[in-house]
């Protein structure tokens, strides 16, 4: 594997009595597509929190590109190159697919103390932010509000966003949730695309699109790493198909 | 700027405020002016709050403690025998900055139910701080000797206040449609309806939502030292939480981050007090009525009923014009 981009050092994070996060150490290589899985409950979503500055592990450390980034604020974490989608799609409903790109853009485009000329003309923003939409195939529909999008087209965008802030370690958090099967099988296509473009660490249910994009995968359980591997490997663990996958899922 | 029939009302509108002291003049009735003058002033204030109300999606109910404070500063400089406009203006824009930036640091904090809480708690503060100074008139408040002079401009005379003020209200109108659409805009109305992801996108949504109600305030502050010339006296009922609930009436009702929401919102609400009031002194019983129907039926406020079809509901992000 290639020297590591993010590192978690046994990281940990409880809800109460409840262990969301438990001595986690994971390394995600630079370039590679890291997948994490795991059942309901394993604590996916609490790791990308964590990872995204939003929620702070009560032991442990991150870090990111030889920095340690623990406690940095979520909105520094962008201006290093860490970025995170949402699983709920959470883009501007009422701004266009341009202007929601165009905003991302702005983020990394300097401070926004500018109070007089229109952001909505702005070459500055605007071209990267076509750049953007042309990546995850959107550029078509730029000039659509968001909110009339399609489902799969709202979490195109989403992408777009994310990668407008030209990341280096893109977190994506189950992009595919409540995809259909053309859609899925779209956003598969662009995740492929992206790969080599840049590092990404994917928490996906979509088991398929998973063992179809993924360089290595990462089993979550209780908050814990039972395997880590190659598709091929984690598809041959014991310990996984008793603890989490079940046989059907391993006929991929 | 799109011509839309909201546009163009509003334009109407502002061309008959700007000849209204001729038809006032005309119809020998000195009181139009006064009122419109209020209104205008008003209106003024308004626009600094819908910054960061309609704009910002904060419900700041604290802003007539800025207005108190432009007021204030006319009628201290007045009681110590400081004459001139220079000063009015520096010390209420200088108080009115540093302290919404001392406040605003503090419940921008917070945000919801709790921002509107705390701005509250702000505004009741330098309510009792004002009754507190004796000196100033306490409870009673005082009277201001003379208005603000800036050069040749004597802001007691009521032609000077009307015109000052239409033309301060036209340059906060000016300011707000271009800061919404600028970049710093950009990241209010963002924060407005995702804070979440403004911050997971790389923004620092504190400084610039403070940036914001510094703005606010300091506009807000300017209609205080109008008002003081208006009224030329000062109290501390100018801090009055109903006050700063007048202001929010006035932007609600005109629409919620719409450009000229906050104009309308004051021309209506105060015809409609002026009128009312002519029949009945129970006027608020029925003014009531009338702003809960306007919250039903016109969720985007008076200027969202003009809107075309379909955009009414975005109407709160988009500003026109």
């Amino acid at each position: 594997m290639a020297e590591a981009l993010l590192q978690t050092l046994s990281l940990v994070k409880r809800f109460g009595g409840l262990t969301a996060t438990d001595h986690l150490s994971l390394e995600i290589g630079r370039g590679e597509l890291h997948a994490v899985i795991g059942p309901n409950g394993a604590g996916k979503t609490t790791l990308i929190a964590q990872l995204a500055g939003e929620l702070r592990p009560d032991s442990g450390q991150i870090l990111f590109d030889g920095q340690e980034i623990t406690t940095l604020p979520v909105w520094r974490r962008p201006h290093l190159g860490l970025t995170r989608s949402y699983q709920i799609t959470s883009i501007f409903r009422d701004m266009t697919a341009l202007q929601n790109t165009a905003l991302a853009v702005q983020a990394h485009a300097g401070h926004s103390f500018r109070f007089w000329r229109p952001a909505a003309r702005d070459p500055e923003l605007l071209e990267p932010a076509r750049e953007a939409l042309r990546q995850v195939g959107l550029e078509e529909r730029a000039a659509v509000p968001a909110a009339a999008l399609a489902h799969g087209e709202q979490r195109q965008l989403e992408i777009a966003m994310a990668l407008a802030t030209k990341p280096k370690l893109l977190l994506l958090d189950e992009p595919m949730a409540g995809m259909g099967p053309e859609e899925s099988a779209r956003m598969v296509e662009l995740l492929l695309k992206l790969k080599g473009e840049l590092t990404i660490l994917l928490v996906e249910h979509d088991m398929d699109a998973v063992f179809a994009v993924a360089d290595r995968i990462s089993v979550l359980v209780y908050g814990r790493a039972i395997a880590t591997g190659s598709p091929e490997a984690i598809r041959g663990n014991e310990e996984v198909r008793r603890a989490y996958l079940g046989e059907d899922a391993l006929q991929v | 700027m799109r011509l839309d029939l909201r546009t163009l009302l509003v334009l109407l509108l502002l061309a008959g405020l700007a000849m209204l002291p001729l038809a006032a003049a005309l119809a020998g009735e000195p009181y139009w002016m006064r009122f419109w003058a209020r209104v205008m002033i008003l209106a003024l204030a308004a626009v600094g709050l819908n910054l960061i109300l309609g704009f910002g999606g904060l419900v700041s109910f604290g802003h007539a403690m800025y207005v108190a404070i432009g007021a204030y500063a006319v009628g201290i400089l007045r009681f110590h025998g400081v004459e001139g406009g220079l000063p009015d203006l520096l010390l209420a824009l200088v108080a009115s900055g540093f302290l919404s930036l001392l406040i605003g640091a503090v419940c921008l904090r917070t945000s919801g139910i709790f921002f509107i809480m705390i701005t509250l708690a702000f505004a009741q503060m330098s309510y009792f701080f004002f009754v507190s100074l004796e000196n100033y008139g306490g409870d009673d408040g005082m009277r201001i000797a003379s208005g603000t002079r800036l050069g040749p401009l004597h802001l007691q005379d009521s032609l000077t206040l009307y015109y000052t003020s239409f033309l301060l209200l036209c340059a906060a109108l000016f300011l707000s449609w271009r800061l919404v659409r600028s970049r710093f805009g950009m990241v209010i109305r963002g924060a407005r309806s995702n804070q979440q992801r403004m911050a997971a996108l790389g923004f620092p949504t504190f400084r610039y939502r403070l940036t914001a109600y510094v703005i606010s305030a300091v506009i807000c502050a300017l209609a205080g030292v109008l008002l003081a010339n208006l009224t030329l006296y000062v109290s501390p009922a100018y801090t009055h939480w109903t006050r700063s609930g007048e202001l929010l009436v006035m932007v609600i009702l005109g629409g919620l981050g719409t450009l000229f929401g906050p104009l309308v919102g004051a021309v209506v609400l105060l015809l409609l007090e002026d009128v009312i009031a002519h029949f009945t002194q129970h006027w608020q019983l029925f003014l009531g009525p009338i702003l809960i129907l306007v919250v039903l039926f016109a969720r985007g406020g008076l200027l969202g009923l003009l809107a075309p079809r379909g955009k009414a509901a975005s109407s709160g992000g988009e500003p026109h014009g």
